[in-house]
């Protein structure tokens, strides 16, 4: 008896599909938006948005909390009066941490996106999911226009996280609603 | 051959459970109002895009390009998920691919697995199977949660509970996690939240679908909103995905249309709160252990047809579901099947592959053909016509029947004025057997059309009775 695997490639190629024709990208590649739309996008998801230019006064809000810091965090960001939590932390740890502090690899300013793909200053996608709230330090220089910009920047084998607002569902009556599993807070600091 | 639990055992044709379903005028209120609120906001959210159109057409081509080369496409989408630590499995229908996600949470000793929501293993009825096996599977979305706890059925591929508003969810959540809790959405939320957290922590296998997977690169893609998708995605040892098999995308770039179609025909969002990306294993960073299992399941049987094959390309966005008048009134679970609404009419009947199915028969006629559903398709299924296109080959699997000599007759009849007339005033007597002004039973063979539809008295004179005194 053939294999599942055969059996299943057999049957598309006895479907004998034909040839589909050229695939016409007609549709906008490169947008406009830059800081601007990304602080209003992000808001419009009722993410909390401030345009900064000096990050390590904008993070004194962090003061008297227990922050987690992901390996990569510049060392200017690790500001006195914090307790920062450094890895290797569990998932308990994580769970019961006030927060966890980031920076990210793209923003799409058309979606008011940020991606997170575990590289410098991001860590492992559990730092950014169990503490309630997240603050993410956008660079002016890592804002992408547009979805297909972002994607173009970004490398499809790293462990990728779109963010889009915070944790949210629509599914009482279709309404959206902030605060389901992920963080109940998220905030933008977007660096000029 | 074992049944195919895309349709529920058990469940009546189309215009019966319709029939029952427009009684409940609780269940209309809830949905008028749920899809009166989706219908607008993506109406917004599309016309944000001055490229819609485009996008659009791109997505319907780049489908079609993977139904063209799905063998080539799966194979290199294998050889790109095993180099990364990955394992693929393969399954032809429902049974095989429960049977091979029971045997890897054994070979875990999973008792309990969390789940996001997937409508592949709603449709192969992976959580009962589970069950007998002794696997119980934690539904952590919360539309899923709703109808887990409820103990009942889907009715909708976003929003499974959409039938229910807040106050019935509050009265299931009270009865079933033993809170007190105030009908509020966000304090609904809250309970949720809480119930689940600790399973999140704890357990040790997840089980999730695909929006897509990358042929070329092996990443797999899911969308989600609420965190319990990222949760299941990164904590667990083990993570089993269960994709059919044309949910494929040839290349990374490929997604820059869907991640932009989706979202604003599902949610009406710009983007959805959360999207994870992962290929394989990933060192040091969720899930050491990752299978991904293939189900074909009625699929390749659909791809053979010209005509119905299209549906495949379907992304499971549910906004023909939004729109269609038909579905507005009669909910989902009419339909009978986890894939209810305009795109179920065309999909089920061809995943059970027997038109002999008298649900699955039944289905292609649930619909007005009014189009609605094609226009807000993101990848242009259109949906009318194969929904013409199936019942012509109903009609064909039944041979001669009564309503197939009635078409006849009706024709004959239309061809002739005189003959034309002459039943009209034939007709204009049934009025004396008309109730409010509809007949809802005729005598054989008439009967069998007014079983599923009623009929409008026909008025006292005609028209062309009128016109000629009036006006010839």
């Amino acid at each position: 008896m053939a294999s599942a695997r055969e059996e299943i490639l057999n049957r598309i190629r006895s479907a004998k599909v034909p040839a589909a024709p050229q695939v016409v990208r007609g549709y906008n590649t490169k947008g406009t938006g830059g800081v601007e739309l990304l602080a209003e996008t992000v808001a419009d998801y009722r993410a909390i948005v401030h345009v900064v230019s000096d990050v390590p006064e904008a993070l004194k809000r962090l003061e008297g909390k227990r922050i987690v810091a992901p390996a990569g965090v510049p060392d200017e960001w690790l500001i006195d009066g914090v307790t920062w939590l450094r890895e290797p932390l569990s998932i308990e740890e994580l769970d019961r941490s006030d927060g966890v502090l980031t920076g990210c690899a793209v923003a799409i300013a058309d979606t008011g996106t940020i991606v997170l793909d575990g590289g410098e200053a991001q860590g492992r996608r559990a730092l950014t999911l169990l503490p309630d709230y997240h603050l993410c330090v956008v660079r002016a220089d890592q804002i992408a226009a547009s979805v297909p910009e972002a994607l173009h920047r970004l490398e499809p084998t790293r462990p990728l996280t779109f963010i889009s607002g915070p944790s949210a569902t629509s599914d009482i009556e279709l309404n959206r609603v902030e605060g389901v599993h992920g963080p109940r807070t998220l905030e933008v600091l977007i660096v000029t | 051959m074992a049944r195919n639990p895309v349709t529920w055992l058990g469940s009546p044709t189309f215009p019966k459970a319709a029939k029952t379903a427009l009684a409940d005028t609780q269940l209309r209120q809830n949905l008028r109002k749920a899809t009166g609120t989706i219908r607008g906001r993506r109406a917004a959210a599309v016309a944000e895009m001055t490229d819609w159109e485009q996008l659009r057409v791109a997505g319907e081509q780049i489908k079609d390009d993977v139904l063209a080369r799905l063998d080539t496409l799966l194979v290199q989408l294998e050889e790109s998920v095993t180099a990364r630590g990955g394992t693929v499995h393969w399954a032809r229908d429902a049974e095989e691919a429960n049977r091979i996600v029971l045997d890897l949470c054994r070979a875990e000793d999973a008792q309990e697995v969390v789940k996001v929501k997937s409508m592949a293993t709603a449709e192969i009825g992976l959580n009962e199977a589970l069950e007998a096996g002794g696997v119980h599977a934690i539904e952590t979305d919360l539309a899923e949660l709703i109808v887990q706890l409820g103990d009942d059925r889907p009715s909708h591929i976003l929003v499974p509970a959409i039938h229910r508003n807040r106050s019935e969810i509050r009265e299931i959540f009270q009865r079933r996690m033993g809170v007190e809790v105030s009908d509020e959405p966000a304090d609904l939320a809250e309970a949720a939240r809480s119930y689940l957290r600790q399973k999140f922590l704890t357990t040790k296998v997840a089980i999730s679908g695909a929006n897509f997977a990358v042929a070329d690169t092996g990443s797999i893609v899911v969308l989600e909103s609420e965190g319990n998708g990222r949760m299941c995605l990164t904590l667990p040892d083990t993570l089993i995905t269960v994709m059919g098999i044309e949910k494929l995308v040839p290349s990374w770039q490929d997604l820059e249309v869907f991640l932009q179609l989706l979202p604003r025909s599902s949610t009406a969002e710009r983007m959805n709160p959360y999207t994870s990306v992962w290929t394989g294993v990933t060192p040091g960073d969720g899930p050491q252990r990752f299978h991904l299992v293939l189900i074909d399941n009625g699929r390749t049987a659909t791809l053979k047809d010209s005509v119905g094959r299209q549906a495949l390309r379907c992304i499971r966005c549910s906004a023909c579901l939004n729109v269609c008048p038909v579905y507005e009134r009669t909910g989902g679970q009419s339909y009978g099947s986890v894939y209810p609404g305009p795109i179920g009419a065309i999909l089920t009947p061809q995943l059970v592959g027997d038109l002999h199915d008298p649900l699955a028969a039944s289905l292609p006629y649930a619909s007005s053909l009014c189009g609605a559903c094609f226009e807000v398709c993101p990848v242009r299924i259109d949906i009318p016509s194969v929904l013409t296109h199936l019942r012509a080959e109903v009609v064909a699997a039944k041979g001669r029947t009564p309503e197939s000599i009635a078409m006849a007759a009706a024709a004959w009849m239309f061809a002739s004025a005189s003959r034309y007339e002459k039943a009209q005033k034939a007709g204009s007597l049934a009025r004396f057997l008309a109730k409010d002004g509809k007949i809802t039973s005729l005598p054989w063979p008439g009967s069998k059309w007014t079983s599923s539809r009623d009929v409008p008295a026909p008025p006292k004179e005609s028209f062309r009775a009128w016109w000629r005194k009036n006006r010839g």
